[in-house]
C-alpha cells in the first residue's frame, strides 16, 4: 500500500528517525493534552483560570512541573526491594511506548505494519500490570501493595471488555491489520453510500462505548481509580515514589490516555483517513504520499476530541466503589460485548 | 440502566461549567495581578484602638489560644471636675497579640466592653520568620487605619445607647 519516497534511506537511519518520532509521538500529545485538558479544561470546569503564570496563559507550566520533579530527591523505602522499586516505572513506560508502535499514522507513516497489530497492542497494553503490581509489591508499604493489588484485578478485569470490544471491529474489518482496518473504512458503504466512508463508531456504537468506559479503567481515571484512590489509598501503588521516578508513572499515565485515544481513532474514526468525499472533492488518492503528511495532523485532531472525553468524563464523576467496580466488568460490559459480538457476527454472515 | 440520564446530565454541568467560564470569566482573581474585594465583616487581622482599652484583660483571659499579652500599671490622671480627686486608669505597657497563635475566633473583639478591638480586612502580613508574626501594639494601632466604617443599623432598628468612639 502506498509509495515509497523516492530517496532510499539506509537502516539505521529510518531507525534512528523511527526512535525520534515514537519519543515525538508519545511526548508531544502527552504534552499537550496535559497542557490543554488537565490544567486548562478542568480549571475551566471548576470556574478558575488554571495556571497562568509561566509563559503565555501558563504554557509552560509543564516545563515547570517536569523541572520541578526533575530536582527532587530520589527517595527509597527502607525497606523496598530496590532493584524492583527502581525498574518498575521503566515497565510502565515501556508498555506504553511498545503501544505506539502499531498505532498508523498515515498509509506508510507507522512504526511498524503489523499482521497481528490489534492483537498485539492489546497484548502490550497490558505489560503496564506487571509494572504497577512491581511497584505496588517492592513499595514495602501498606497502601503501595493495596493500590497496586486493586489495580491488577481492576486491568485485568476490564481488559476482557476491552478486547471483547475490539474484537467486532476486527470481525467487521476482517483483518487484524490496524492499516486494513483503516482500509475497510475507507472503502466501507453504508448501504451503498460511500461518501463517508463506514467509519465504524457507526455501526459498532456499543463496541465504541464500551472501548471507551474500559480504557478509561485502564488508565486507571475516575471513575474508575480505585487503585489510585487518594483519599483512601494515599496514592495507591505510587504513594513512595518521588521526584523523577514518579515523574515516569506521571508521563505513562498520559502518553497511554493518548494512545489509547489514539487507538480508539484508528478503530472506530477511520484512523488517519478523511472521509472518502474530502478526498474525491481534493481529488488526491485516499492511499498518496499526501495522507502521510495529512495523515497525523487528522489523528492529532481525532485523539483530541477522545482524549477531551476521556478527561471530560474523568472531572466529572465520582469514585467506583471497588465491588461496584467489579460487578460493572464482570456483570455488564462484558455480557454486553459478547451480544455486541454475536450480533456482529451475524449481520456479518447475513449481509 | 435507569442511572444513564444522570450520567449525562452530570457530563453537561461540567461542559455547561466550561462553556461558562470561557464567555463569561472565572469566579476567582488572579491574586497578585488583581485583589479579591474583602466581605465587609472579613476576619483578616485585629486592630487595637489604644485609648480605649484599660488593660481589663477580659480578652487576654477569654482568648482560647493565649495568645493575648497585656502589661498595664495605674497612672493618677488629672480630675474630672475642679477640686475632684485625681482619677486613677490604667495605661498599657504592651499589648501583644501573637498571630502565630491566634485562631481568628473574633472572642477578643466580641468580649471587649471598651470598644479597644476591631477586625481589619486587610491579610497580607505574613512573615519569613514566625516570631515576626507578634504583633505589638504599635503594629496593632497601625492596622486601626484599615479598619471599616460601623455597618449602619436597619432600617427602624432603635439604636440603643451610644457608640463608644474610635
Amino acid at each position: 500500500m502506498g509509495h515509497t519516497l523516492a530517496v532510499e534511506f539506509a537502516y539505521w537511519q529510518t531507525t534512528i528517525f523511527k526512535l525520534v518520532m515514537a519519543f515525538v509521538a508519545v511526548l508531544i500529545p502527552a504534552g499537550g493534552t496535559v497542557y490543554l485538558y488537565l490544567f486548562k479544561m478542568v480549571s475551566f470546569m471548576q470556574s478558575r483560570l488554571g495556571p497562568m503564570e509561566a509563559g503565555p496563559y501558563g504554557s509552560l507550566q509543564l516545563m515547570a512541573e517536569v523541572g520541578k520533579f526533575a530536582q527532587k530527591e530520589d527517595i527509597f523505602p527502607a525497606r523496598a526491594d530496590r532493584f524492583v522499586f527502581a525498574a518498575a516505572p521503566y515497565v510502565v513506560l515501556v508498555s506504553t511506548f511498545l503501544l505506539v508502535l502499531v498505532v498508523p499514522f498515515g498509509p506508510d507513516a507507522a512504526f511498524a505494519n503489523f499482521d497481528v497489530g490489534v492483537f498485539l497492542a492489546l497484548a502490550v497494553s497490558s505489560l503496564s500490570v506487571i509494572g504497577i503490581l512491581m511497584a505496588g509489591w517492592a513499595s514495602a508499604s501498606k497502601y503501595s501493595l493495596l493500590g497496586g493489588l486493586r489495580a491488577a484485578g481492576q486491568l485485568i478485569a476490564y481488559e476482557l471488555p476491552l478486547v471483547l470490544a475490539v474484537v467486532g471491529v476486527v470481525i467487521q474489518a476482517g483483518s487484524l491489520n490496524l492499516q486494513r482496518i483503516v482500509q475497510a473504512q475507507i472503502e466501507g458503504e453504508i448501504f451503498g453510500w460511500g461518501a463517508l466512508g463506514n467509519p465504524f463508531i457507526i455501526t459498532q456504537f456499543i463496541g465504541f462505548l464500551i472501548f471507551l468506559i474500559a480504557v478509561q479503567a485502564e488508565l486507571a481515571q475516575v471513575p474508575f481509580d480505585m487503585p489510585i484512590a487518594e483519599s483512601e489509598l494515599v496514592s495507591g501503588y505510587m504513594t513512595e515514589y518521588s521526584g523523577f521516578r514518579f515523574l515516569l508513572f506521571f508521563i505513562a499515565e498520559f502518553a497511554t490516555a493518548n494512545i489509547f485515544a489514539f487507538l480508539a481513532s484508528v478503530l472506530f474514526l477511520g484512523g488517519w483517513s478523511v472521509p472518502p468525499f474530502v478526498t474525491d472533492l481534493l481529488g488526491i488518492d485516499p492511499y498518496s504520499n499526501a495522507m502521510n503528511v495529512i495523515g497525523p495532523i487528522v489523528m492529532a485532531t481525532k485523539m483530541l476530541l477522545l482524549t477531551f472525553v476521556i478527561y471530560w468524563v474523568r472531572f466529572t464523576y465520582p469514585r467506583f466503589r471497588e465491588d461496584q467496580l467489579q460487578k460493572f466488568a464482570w456483570k455488564f460490559l462484558i455480557p454486553l460485548a459478547l451480544v455486541n459480538i454475536a450480533l456482529t457476527g451475524f449481520f456479518k454472515v447475513a449481509f | 440502566m435507569a442511572l444513564v440520564p444522570g450520567v449525562i446530565k452530570g457530563l453537561g454541568v461540567t461542559f455547561s461549567e466550561i462553556v461558562k467560564t470561557v464567555t463569561k470569566g472565572p469566579e476567582t482573581v488572579q491574586y497578585p495581578h488583581a485583589k479579591e474585594d474583602p466581605v465587609p465583616r472579613a476576619r483578616g487581622v485585629i486592630a487595637l484602638h489604644e485609648d480605649n482599652c484599660t488593660a481589663c484583660m477580659l480578652c487576654a483571659r477569654e482568648c482560647p489560644d493565649w495568645c493575648i499579652y497585656i502589661e498595664g500599671h495605674k497612672e493618677l490622671a488629672p480630675p474630672r471636675r475642679a477640686g475632684g480627686k485625681p482619677r486613677s486608669v490604667n495605661k498599657l505597657d504592651r499589648f501583644d497579640i501573637d498571630f502565630g497563635l491566634c485562631m481568628y475566633c473574633g472572642i477578643c473583639v466580641e468580649v471587649c466592653p471598651f470598644e479597644a478591638l476591631f477586625w481589619s480586612p486587610e491579610f497580607e502580613y505574613s512573615e519569613p520568620k514566625i516570631a515576626d508574626l507578634l504583633h505589638d501594639k504599635t503594629r496593632l494601632g497601625q492596622w486601626m487605619t484599615t479598619v471599616p466604617e460601623f455597618e449602619p443599623y436597619e432600617a427602624g432598628a432603635q439604636v440603643k445607647g451610644k457608640k463608644v468612639p474610635r
